[in-house]
């Protein structure tokens, strides 16, 4: 049995395999089978269904957001089309699952799949050419694909949308807040966890290699198309396979939500969780989802306030400028985004009270 | 035929319309290579300061114009001082990010302040202006924006070649740091390229408003729309704006005339998918080799 490990006071590290550990200590360990055990056990039998639906929502947007943070924290490449590829997971899946007759366990990673490929057309653009050529591919990505949504009638249904039907698995029907959250964040556990070990792996390592020197990462010879289109891939799986998820959640989908707006609060989830960091996706996700559910809560009290309906002020465009306030105020304030401020606020704590 | 001949001017009237609106975005590139994602933001607020300041507050019309202009000039150096100053440096992802940041609030304080209704100004363009040639008639609008269009080519063209400060824009958007060793004030040539990218688009933003009324949506998708303008004619290059806005309104004017009407927003994106495929650097941008 293994002794039980605290915080060194200082690098003590002797091979690589302990520089790849994902957690320095067995306590974080504990933590966070404490942190998952509650999240399993307890909450989804405590909350009520409407808390359920927001920590549901943070779930979905937390597997798309770390999806999106491989791409633009660890490969340095920025997509404005994510919230297009979502949609294209979210109507892979709703077609595989009526036309096909698809289990959900079966149309769901497909979803991913096909999302990646559509993805990856859009993404080689990026093998020729280095810096913000893929944003702006992803950018006309977001308006073709939507257009493709609207438009392609005989498959999609244009404006009328899809309904799926209920995902079940060994009769176990899976509908309502409480069965979706264990869909959910079981999903979440398992992507996160795959991202995490990517990233410790050989290809995670070329991600960061590209996104920190392009260059340097060629003269080395790592296949810098080869890696970004991959990267790209990994990307668009995950926003596939968290907008497949969605659709059985929401049951009828219409194109309307994944418009470019969607993409920009997936890249605001990035970037204020933090870039580069996977706990920081999720920070970043449940900021957003949170922080859209108060101004909905605000703006619905504003508009039976008195004052502000007589002045004839419209408080929906407030969410906007909300939305832009935060992604600059964390750009110019703390770049690296919330989980550096739970880093400092955890390393305080540790470091209590001689804090040097 | 006459509906053939009424696309080809309605296209190229749309595209220079184009080409001015990518001006602004163009020297923002040129001089700091920042991706402007709030462009369309920026032509919307040239818009309504115009709009405000002709229907509010009953100034000439002529006035009005001079002054959204300086006013938008001021507001190209604030936005510079107190939100890309400070990420001198950075990542550009950073940048780029924060343009987006600045896009969406400033589209938040425009819809507070003006609501997403389509707004119109009262008309001021005389007629004499319109040109007829045959069964094609021009409106006094295009004709106004193409003299404008190439009286700020032929000033752009000279401020980039001959001027001091055009020459320092040049050689920060080549290297920064270069630059910066051989005393060039970078962060005046940033402020002043953000001060008059702000300016030329209040001045496309006023134009768009003339002929298709100002509405928050319509004007920043257009900002969007800039990019596949950009990246055909070349990113650094004014001309090539130009010429390639040309190209996407008569593609758009075409495709809306003769295939579908619904296409025709969605066909300036195909085309940018397919030329960053096959010629990536444009037709008028400076190819940038690099090997390992």
């Amino acid at each position: 049995m293994k002794k039980f490990s605290f915080h060194p006071c200082g690098n003590y590290r002797e091979n690589y395999s302990q520089e790849l550990n994902i957690f320095e200590t067995d306590f974080g360990r504990v933590c966070l089978i404490l942190f998952l055990a509650v999240l399993f056990l307890v909450a989804p039998f405590v909350l009520s269904p409407y808390m359920l639906y927001i920590l549901n929502m943070i779930g979905i947007a937390a597997i798309a957001a770390i999806g999106l943070n491989i791409l633009i924290g660890y490969t340095g490449q920025i997509s404005l089309g994510h919230g297009a590829f979502f949609g294209v997971g979210a109507y892979a899946a709703a077609i595989l699952a009526t036309r096909l007759g698809l289990p959900f366990y079966l149309a769901i990673p497909s979803a991913g799949i096909i999302t990646a490929l559509v993805g990856m057309i859009f993404g080689i653009p990026s093998g020729r050419l280095k810096g913000l050529y893929l944003t702006i591919a992803t950018l006309a990505g977001q308006f073709i694909i939507e257009y493709v949504l609207i438009h392609w009638d005989s498959m999609t249904k244009g404006t009328m949308g899809i309904t799926l039907p209920t995902a079940t698995i060994f009769q176990w029907e899976i509908s309502g807040d409480r069965s979706f959250f264990f869909l959910i964040f079981i999903s979440l556990v398992l992507t996160t966890l795959f991202a995490v070990n990517i990233m410790r792996s050989k290809f995670g390592r070329a991600f960061i290699a590209i996104r920190d020197n392009d260059r340097a990462a060629e003269g080395m010879g790592i296949p810098i198309f080869k890696y970004k289109l991959l990267s790209f891939g990994i990307s668009s799986f995950y926003a596939g396979f968290a907008g497949a998820i969605w659709a059985y959640y929401m049951v009828s989908i219409t194109a309307e939500p994944f418009n470019l707006g969607l993409s920009v609060e997936y890249i605001a989830m990035v970037i204020i969780g933090g870039m580069g960091n996977i706990p920081g996706a999720i920070f970043g996700a449940t900021f957003i989802t949170l922080l859209n559910e108060l101004l909905r809560y605000l703006t619905g009290v504003l508009m039976n306030v008195g004052f502000v309906t007589s002045t004839g002020l419209n408080m929906a465009p407030l969410r906007e400028f909300v939305f832009g306030l935060a992604i600059v105020l964390f750009i110019l304030l703390e770049p690296k985004g919330l989980a550096e401020l739970w880093r400092i606020i955890r390393s305080s704590f540790r470091l209590w009270p001689f804090s040097y | 035929m006459d509906f053939f001949l009424q696309l080809l001017v309605n296209g190229v009237c749309v595209g220079l319309l184009y080409g001015i609106s990518a001006m602004g975005f163009v020297m923002i590139f040129k001089s700091s290579s920042v991706l402007n994602f709030a462009h369309g933001e920026l032509l919307a607020l040239g818009a309504f300061f115009f709009l405000a300041l002709i229907t509010w507050a009953q100034i000439p019309v002529l006035a009005a114009f001079i002054l959204t202009l300086i006013g938008c000039f001021i507001l190209g150096f604030i936005i510079e001082k107190f939100f890309l100053r400070p990420l001198i440096g950075e990542k550009l992802i950073f940048v780029i990010m924060l343009t987006v940041g600045l896009a969406a609030m400033f589209k938040g304080l425009i819809l507070l302040i003006w609501g997403g209704n389509l707004h119109t100004y009262p008309e001021f363009l005389p007629e004499s202006l319109a040109l007829k040639l045959g069964a094609i008639y021009i409106a006094p609008v295009y004709t106004a924006t193409l003299v404008i269009s190439i009286i700020f080519l032929v000033l752009f063209g000279l401020f980039f070649k001959q001027s001091s400060q055009g020459i320092y824009m040049r050689s920060v958007a080549d290297n920064q740091k270069a630059a910066l060793s051989l005393g060039v004030n970078v962060r005046r040539v940033f402020a002043l390229s953000w001060a008059i990218a702000a300016m030329v688009a209040s001045m496309s933003g006023i134009v768009l408003g003339i002929i298709n009324g100002v509405n928050v949506h319509d004007l920043s998708s257009i900002g969007l729309k800039v990019f596949p303008v950009v990246i055909l004619g070349g990113l650094d290059s004014i001309s090539g704006a130009i010429i390639g806005g040309i190209i996407i309104g008569l593609l758009e004017t075409f495709t809306g005339g003769y295939l579908s009407p619904s296409l025709r927003d969605v066909v300036p994106y195909i085309v940018l998918v397919f030329i960053l495929l096959v010629k990536p650097y444009g037709l008028f941008g400076l190819v940038e080799i690099e090997r390992v």
